[in-house]
C-alpha cells in the first residue's frame, strides 16, 4: 500500500480578503489512497482553502506541493490538468448534454477531423464501470438523478487522471442508499491510490468513511486527527472552539419565569410531522408566546430548511400546522405573513436586502406587503416608523433615505429585523441573525431578542454559535444530518449539553468507523 | 442648505438626461433657424418645439409601458403590434356611412363606445402577455414574441388587409385638435403620465415594482404577491400601446396595418435606455424615460431640420444604444466589484 | 412495431411528424400539391430563410439571440446591387466583400455581448438598426441586378427527379445544411455551444473557451446571413431597404418549432430545417386556398409557436417531476458490483 505517501502537501497557507482574513497560516496534507476530511463552521475557511488550491483563488503566502513538486494553480482548469480535480455540490455539469459528453466535453476523441462519438460513449462506459455503474450514456444528464450526475462528475475528473479529488459537500442532496454508494466508490478509488478531500458537516459520514480529519475555525487549522482515535465529543468541541473543561455550563434564563411558564400552555404555533422530501425528515415543534426557542446543530443539518417550511418558503409535503389552535396551511410567506409571523433568513443580501432601496423603504416594507396595493402608509409615517426603529434598534445610518448597500452588515441585519418588527408579528423567526456582524452589534441584537420574548413575541432563533443559543434560548430543539434528533428544555440547555446531543452523545469514536 | 439642494438636483436620475436634452436643444437654438419661434395662427402654438411634443407623443405613451415593463426584469417586445391592432380595430368601429352632402360621417358605433372597446381590447392583449410571463413563468420576450409575430397577421385580418381611411372629425381632434392652444396629445400624454406617476408614487406599487426588479426573493419573503405586479406591468403596457395607436390613427387619418408601429418597441427600449434606466430592472425613473423619448425625437427633428436623410436616423439610433449599453455595462462591472469586495467574507 | 425514439429527440420527431401531416394533408386537400416541383419549390423560396435560420439556431442553442438577420439579408443585396450597378464591380468579387460584411457584423455583435456584456437582444438590435440604415443610406430606392453573372445563376435550373428543377439556392442551402451538421455534432466548437447554452458556468468551469466560442457563433451567424442575403439577391435580382423585413421572427420561429429551446442547450439545426419548411407549408396552403389572405400565415405561425413554446415548458416541468421517481429506478438498476 502505497498510503505513506504525502500526495499533496499545503504549507502555510494565507489568505486575505478586505477586512477579513480568510486563512491563516493553515497546514494540510493528503496521502495517497487516504479520504481526508476537511471539516469546520461557518467563516472556518475550508472552501477558501480549496480554491486557493484549485487556482479560483490566487496563493497569496504559503507553498503547495503535489507529489513533491511545487505546484500553483492558475485557473480550475488548470488545475484539473494538474491532477486535481474538484466535484462540487451543484454538479458543475451541462444538464442538457448526454453522459459521455459532459465526460468528455473539452476533450473529445478526434478522428479525421470529426469527434468519434463511438469512441467517446465506449470510454464512457468503460470509465463508469470503474466506479460499478452501468448506464445509457448517450441519454442527457438531466434525465438522472442527482447522485449518478455526480458519479458522472466524479468520473469526469478521474478520466482526467486525477490524482487529487475533491468532494465538495457531495452527499447533500443524497438519500441514505445513495450515500452508501458513494462511499463505496470512494474506497475503491482509495485502493487505487487517489487521494480523496472530503468536505462534508455530516459527523456520522466523516466517521464512516474518512482515515483523517483536518479542522479549521475561523482561518486558522486548528489540527489534523485521525479519525480512529478522535472521539465525537472532542471533534465538535475543536470544531465551535469549546474547551470541554472549560464549560460554565449555565443557562441564561431570559425573561420572567413566570410568563414562560403560562406561555407554555398555548404553543402559538405547532407543526406535527411536517417534513419535505429530499429536505428534512417529518419532525414535531412548537413554538410558544414569549419563549425563545433555539434551534441548535450544525450547518446544514437542517434547521434553515424547518424555518422555510414553517414560513412557507418551501411546500412540506407532510403533516399539519397549527396557528393558535386552528389548523392552517401554510403556501406561500403571504401567508405566513398573515397569520402573524415573520421570518429574518440566513443569506440576508440574497435573500432580504433590497439594496438599491432606502432605509426606510427597506423597513417598512413587509409591513407594506402586509397591506397589500390598497393600503398605502402615508410618507410621513413611513419616516416616523423608520426613525422609530433606527432609535430602538441602535441602526447606524446619516438618516433613513440612506441606501441599505451603503449600511454595514451588522446594520443591514438591524433593518431586516426592523422590518419585521414594524409588522408586530407574534412570532419572529431569525436565521443565523449574528452572522458576519462585529462583537457590538451581535450584542445588541441578541438584546434585542430577548427583549422581544419579554413582550410576548414567540421567537425561533437559529444560530451555529453555541454561546448565543445558551445565552439567549429557553429551549432549543437540536438538529443533525437533517433531522431533528431531540430536545432540551429549560434548564437543560448548556454548550456541553448541546454539543453531546449533536455527537449522538458518545464518548468514544464511533463503532467501525473506518477499514483499516 | 444650497449644498443639500445641488445634491438632491444633480442625484436625481432625471438631471443627466436634461441635461443632455438641454444640450440638443442648444444646439438647435444656435444651428436651427427659429428653432424656438413660436406663431399662434387661429389660436394654435405652431413651432418647431411644439413639433417635437406632438411627435413626441407616441413615443411617449409607449414609454411609459416599457419602463414599468422593463423595471419588473421583463421587456415588451409586442407593443408596436398591440399599436397596430388597436389602430385596426378602431379605425373599423368608427367606419360608417357619409350621411349628407357635407360629407358627414355616422359611424356604427359611437365613438366614446368605439374607444372603450379598442382600449378594452388591448388591456386584454396586455393581459395575455401578463399571464404567460407571470403564471407560465415564460421568458418575457419569448412570450411578447408570439404576440409580435401574431399580432401584425391579427391587424392585418381586422381590416381584411386594407388600408383604412378614417373618417371622423370628432375622432381627428384627439390626433390633431387643440386645447388652450397646445395640441391635444400633450395633454393626453400629459395626463396618463401623471395618472401613472400617481399610482407610483402614490401607491404601494411603485415600491413593490422596484423590489421585485432589484431582488424578486426579497419581494417575495416579504409577502409581496409577485406574479401580481408583473402582471399589472404587462396590462399597462398593453394599454399604452392601444393608447398609441388610437393617437397615430388619429394623427395619419388612417390605418395601415403593415407598417403600423413597426420596430416601434426598439425607440421606446433606446428611450428608456438612454433615460439611464437599467435595462437588468429595479429602479427607475419614469420622468427620466419621458426626457428619454424627447431626447430621441429630438434628434430626429434636428437630424431632418439639416437636411440629412431620414435613413441616418436608424444608423444613428444604432451608434447611441451601442454607446448607452456599453457604458451602462462599466457601470455594472464595477458595481459588481464594489459589491464583492463587500463579500469579503470566508465563505 | 413500437419505434421508441429518445428523449432529447422527442421535439424534433414533433415536428417532422406535423411536417408530414402536412404535407399529406396538402395532398388529399388540393390537386398538385404532391408533385414533385411544388414540393421543391418550398425549398427555393425558403432557400435564404433556411439558411440564416441555420446561423439563428447555433446561436439560440448557445443561449442568445440574432435579430439583426433580415437586416443583414436586405444591406447584402443592396451592397451587391450598388456595387455590381453603379461602381461595376467584378461579380466574383462583390459575393466575397458581400459574405465578408456578414462576418464583420457577426464580430461586433460578438464583441458587444462578450466584452461589453451587453445583453444579446440588444446588441442585435442595434446591429438590424445599423445595417438596416446603412442599406436605406445607400439608396432609398430599389436598385435593380441585371449583371450577368447573378442573372445566369438566378436562371440556372438544375433538373432533378420528375420534371422538376432546382435552383443554385437550394444546392447552397444543402451544402450550408451539411456544414452545420458538421459543426454542430462534430467539431469540438459545435458542442462548446451546447455546453455554454446548457450551463454557462459548468462550461467555463471545465474550461471551455467560453468567449471566444460567443464571439464566433455570431460571427457565424453574421456568414449565414450574409450568405442568406447572397442567395437572396440572387432570388429577387434586386436590393432593396424594405427587403426580409422581419424576416429574423421567420427565422426565429423556425427554429423554436424545429424543437430548440430559447433558453439554450437544446436544439438541432435538421429540426429547424423542418420547422422553416412548416412555415413555407401553411404559406402554400394559404396560396394554394386562394380566399384566404396572407396575414393568416402570421397568425398561424404564431399559434404555431405558442404550442410549441407551451409543450416545451410542459416537458420541462414535467421532467423535473420525473427526476425524484426516476431516481430510484436508476439505482437499482445502474449500480451493483460487477
Amino acid at each position: 500500500m502505497r498510503e505513506n505517501q504525502d500526495l499533496l502537501v499545503m504549507k502555510n497557507i494565507t489568505k486575505h480578503f478586505p477586512g477579513v482574513v480568510a486563512l491563516s497560516h493553515v497546514n494540510f496534507d493528503l496521502r495517497e489512497g487516504e479520504v481526508h476530511a476537511i471539516v469546520g463552521e461557518n467563516g472556518a475557511g475550508k472552501s477558501t482553502l480549496i480554491k486557493v488550491l484549485t487556482g479560483a483563488e490566487s496563493v497569496e503566502s504559503g507553498e503547495i506541493f503535489l507529489s513533491g513538486k511545487r505546484i500553483e494553480a492558475k485557473s480550475p482548469h488548470h488545475a484539473q490538468s494538474l491532477g486535481i480535480s474538484t466535484v462540487y455540490q451543484e454538479v458543475n455539469l451541462c444538464p442538457h448534454l448526454s453522459v459521455a459528453e459532459n465526460i468528455f466535453i473539452g476533450r473529445q476523441v478526434m478522428k479525421s477531423g470529426r469527434i468519434d462519438w463511438k469512441e467517446i460513449n465506449k470510454r464512457s462506459e468503460r470509465s463508469l464501470a470503474r466506479l460499478n455503474i452501468k448506464l445509457d450514456v448517450t441519454s442527457n444528464l438531466d434525465e438522472y438523478s442527482v447522485a449518478i450526475q455526480q458519479m458522472v462528475a466524479i468520473s469526469r475528473a478521474l478520466d482526467a487522471s486525477a490524482k487529487v479529488l475533491i468532494l465538495d459537500e457531495p452527499t447533500s442532496s443524497l438519500d441514505k442508499n445513495e450515500a452508501e454508494n458513494l462511499f463505496t466508490v470512494m474506497r475503491k478509488l482509495k485502493t487505487e491510490g487517489i487521494g480523496i478531500i472530503f468536505i462534508t458537516h455530516f459527523l456520522d459520514q466523516v466517521y464512516q468513511v474518512t482515515d483523517r480529519i483536518t479542522v479549521l475555525r475561523n482561518g486558522e487549522w486548528v489540527g489534523t486527527f485521525d479519525t480512529a482515535s478522535l472521539p465525537r465529543l472532542q471533534l465538535v468541541a475543536k470544531m465551535i472552539g469549546r474547551d470541554i473543561e472549560a464549560f460554565h455550563g449555565n443557562a441564561f434564563a431570559p425573561g420572567d419565569q413566570g410568563e414562560a411558564d403560562r406561555a407554555q400552555h398555548h404553543p402559538f404555533y405547532q407543526g406535527t410531522h411536517i417534513g419535505r422530501k429530499g429536505t428534512i425528515d417529518p419532525l414535531d415543534i412548537s413554538i410558544a408566546k414569549g419563549e425563545v426557542m433555539g434551534l441548535a446543530g450544525l450547518l446544514g443539518s437542517g434547521r434553515t430548511e424547518t424555518a422555510r417550511l414553517i414560513f412557507g418558503v418551501d411546500r412540506a409535503d407532510s403533516g399539519k400546522t397549527f396557528v393558535e389552535d386552528q389548523e392552517v396551511a401554510i403556501h406561500s410567506p403571504h401567508d405566513a405573513i398573515r397569520l402573524g409571523m415573520g421570518f429574518c433568513p440566513e443569506n440576508r443580501k440574497t435573500e432580504s436586502i433590497v439594496a438599491d432601496l432606502t432605509v426606510r423603504e427597506n423597513i417598512i416594507l413587509a409591513l407594506q406587503g402586509k397591506k397589500g396595493l390598497r393600503e398605502f402608509l402615508p410618507r410621513k409615517v413611513q419616516e416616523e416608523l423608520a426613525n422609530k426603529y433606527i432609535q430602538l434598534l441602535n441602526i447606524s445610518t446619516p438618516g433613513c433615505e440612506q441606501l441599505v448597500k451603503h449600511l454595514s452588515g451588522g446594520n443591514q441585519q438591524k433593518v431586516t429585523i426592523a422590518r419585521w418588527l414594524a409588522t408586530q408579528p407574534a412570532l419572529l423567526i431569525l436565521d443565523e441573525p449574528t452572522r458576519g456582524i462585529d462583537i457590538g452589534a451581535k450584542d445588541e441584537i441578541q438584546k434585542i431578542i430577548v427583549n422581544l420574548a419579554k413582550e410576548g413575541v414567540a421567537v425561533l432563533f437559529i444560530s451555529s454559535e453555541l454561546e448565543e443559543m445558551v445565552h439567549c434560548c429557553e429551549r432549543a430543539a437540536v438538529y443533525r444530518d437533517k433531522k431533528m434528533i431531540g430536545e432540551l428544555g429549560k434548564g437543560e440547555i448548556s454548550e456541553q449539553g448541546i454539543m453531546q446531543m449533536i455527537s449522538g452523545g458518545h464518548g468514544g469514536p464511533a463503532a467501525g468507523a473506518n477499514e483499516p | 442648505m444650497k449644498s443639500v439642494l445641488k445634491k438632491g438636483i444633480t442625484s436625481h436620475q432625471v438631471f443627466w438626461p436634461l441635461v443632455g436634452l438641454a444640450l440638443l436643444l442648444l444646439f438647435n437654438a444656435i444651428f436651427t433657424k427659429d428653432f424656438f419661434l413660436l406663431e399662434i395662427k387661429d389660436g394654435h402654438l405652431y413651432g418647431s418645439v411644439i413639433d417635437i411634443l406632438n411627435r413626441a407623443s407616441v413615443l411617449m405613451l409607449l414609454t411609459i409601458g416599457m419602463t414599468l415593463v422593463i423595471a419588473s426584469g421583463g421587456i415588451d417586445i409586442s407593443v408596436g403590434s398591440v399599436m397596430a391592432i388597436a389602430s385596426s380595430t378602431i379605425a373599423v368601429l368608427l367606419s360608417g356611412k357619409t350621411v349628407d352632402v357635407n360629407q358627414h360621417l355616422v359611424s356604427n358605433i359611437s365613438l366614446g363606445s368605439a374607444l372603450l372597446l379598442t382600449l378594452g381590447l388591448a388591456l386584454i392583449l396586455g393581459l395575455w402577455n401578463g399571464v404567460l410571463v407571470s403564471y407560465f413563468g415564460l421568458q418575457a420576450i419569448v412570450a411578447t414574441l408570439i404576440l409580435l409575430v401574431a399580432g401584425r397577421g391579427i391587424a392585418q385580418l381586422i381590416t381584411s388587409g386594407n388600408v383604412i381611411t378614417v373618417n371622423h372629425e370628432r375622432f381627428f381632434y384627439i390626433g390633431g385638435g387643440f386645447l388652450f392652444g397646445f395640441p391635444v396629445s400633450i395633454f393626453i400624454v400629459g395626463a396618463v403620465f401623471l395618472l401613472t406617476l400617481i399610482f407610483i408614487k402614490r401607491t404601494p406599487f411603485g415600491l413593490f415594482l422596484e423590489t421585485v426588479g432589484i431582488n424578486r426573493v426579497a419581494g417575495r419573503f416579504s409577502g409581496l404577491n409577485v406574479p401580481l405586479v408583473t402582471l399589472i406591468c404587462y396590462s399597462i403596457s398593453g394599454v399604452c400601446a392601444g393608447m398609441a395607436g388610437i393617437l397615430m390613427t388619429s394623427e395619419v387619418r388612417s390605418s395601415d396595418p403593415n407598417t403600423m408601429g413597426n420596430f416601434i418597441e426598439l425607440d421606446a427600449i433606446l428611450a428608456f435606455a438612454i433615460a439611464g434606466n437599467s435595462m437588468a430592472g429595479g429602479k427607475f425613473s419614469l420622468s427620466a424615460s419621458m426626457v428619454g423619448a424627447l431626447i430621441i425625437q429630438t434628434i430626429r427633428t434636428t437630424i431632418y431640420s439639416r437636411g440629412v436623410a431620414p435613413e441616418i436616423m436608424l444608423v444613428v439610433n444604432a451608434v447611441i444604444v451601442i454607446i448607452i449599453c456599453s457604458l451602462q455595462s462599466e457601470r455594472v462591472k464595477t458595481t459588481i466589484a464594489r459589491y464583492s469586495w463587500t463579500q469579503g467574507t470566508a465563505e | 412495431m413500437k419505434i421508441s425514439i429518445k428523449s432529447k429527440y422527442t421535439s424534433m420527431a414533433i415536428t417532422i411528424g406535423i411536417f408530414a401531416a402536412l404535407v399529406a394533408i396538402g395532398s388529399f386537400a388540393y390537386d398538385n400539391f404532391f408533385g414533385a416541383q411544388n414540393l421543391v419549390n418550398l425549398l427555393i423560396d425558403n432557400s435564404f430563410l433556411i439558411i440564416v435560420a441555420l446561423g439563428e439556431t447555433l446561436v439560440i442553442i448557445s443561449g442568445g439571440i440574432d435579430l439583426s438577420v433580415g437586416s443583414i439579408i436586405a444591406f447584402v443585396s443592396m451592397l451587391a446591387a450598388y456595387l455590381l450597378t453603379t461602381v461595376h464591380c467584378n461579380p466574383i468579387l462583390v459575393m466575397v466583400i458581400a459574405i465578408a460584411v456578414g462576418g464583420v457584423v457577426g464580430l461586433m455583435h460578438g464583441v458587444l455581448i462578450t466584452y461589453f456584456n451587453v445583453q444579446p437582444f440588444i446588441a442585435t438590435l442595434a446591429g438590424m438598426f445599423l445595417t438596416r440604415g446603412l442599406s436605406y443610406v445607400i439608396s432609398t430606392d430599389t436598385i435593380s441586378i441585371s449583371d450577368p453573372l447573378f442573372v445566369a445563376i438566378s436562371e440556372y435550373r438544375i433538373p432533378f427527379f420528375s420534371d422538376s428543377f432546382l435552383s443554385i439556392g437550394v444546392i447552397v442551402t444543402v451544402f450550408m445544411l451539411l456544414v452545420f451538421i458538421y459543426i454542430g455534432h462534430y467539431t469540438k466548437f459545435g458542442r462548446a455551444i451546447y455546453a455554454i447554452g446548457s450551463n454557462e458556468q459548468s462550461a467555463t468551469l471545465m474550461g471551455l473557451p467560453v468567449r471566444r466560442t460567443k464571439v464566433l457563433v455570431y460571427v457565424l451567424s453574421g456568414l449565414t446571413s450574409s450568405v442568406g442575403g447572397l442567395v437572396f439577391s440572387f432570388y429577387m435580382l434586386s436590393g432593396y431597404g424594405s427587403h426580409a423585413t422581419g424576416l429574423e421572427l421567420d427565422a426565429i420561429a423556425g427554429t423554436v418549432v424545429g424543437g430548440t429551446l430559447m433558453t439554450g442547450g437544446v436544439g438541432f439545426v435538421v429540426g429547424t430545417v423542418f420547422g422553416v419548411l412548416i412555415e413555407g407549408i401553411i404559406q402554400t396552403f394559404i396560396n394554394f386556398q386562394g380566399d384566404l389572405n396572407s396575414w393568416w400565415t402570421r397568425i398561424a405561425i404564431a399559434v404555431l409557436l405558442l404550442i410549441f413554446i407551451a409543450v416545451q415548458r410542459i416537458l420541462v416541468a414535467r421532467r423535473e417531476q420525473k427526476k425524484t421517481v426516476k431516481r430510484v429506478e436508476t439505482i437499482e438498476h445502474g449500480v451493483g458490483a460487477d
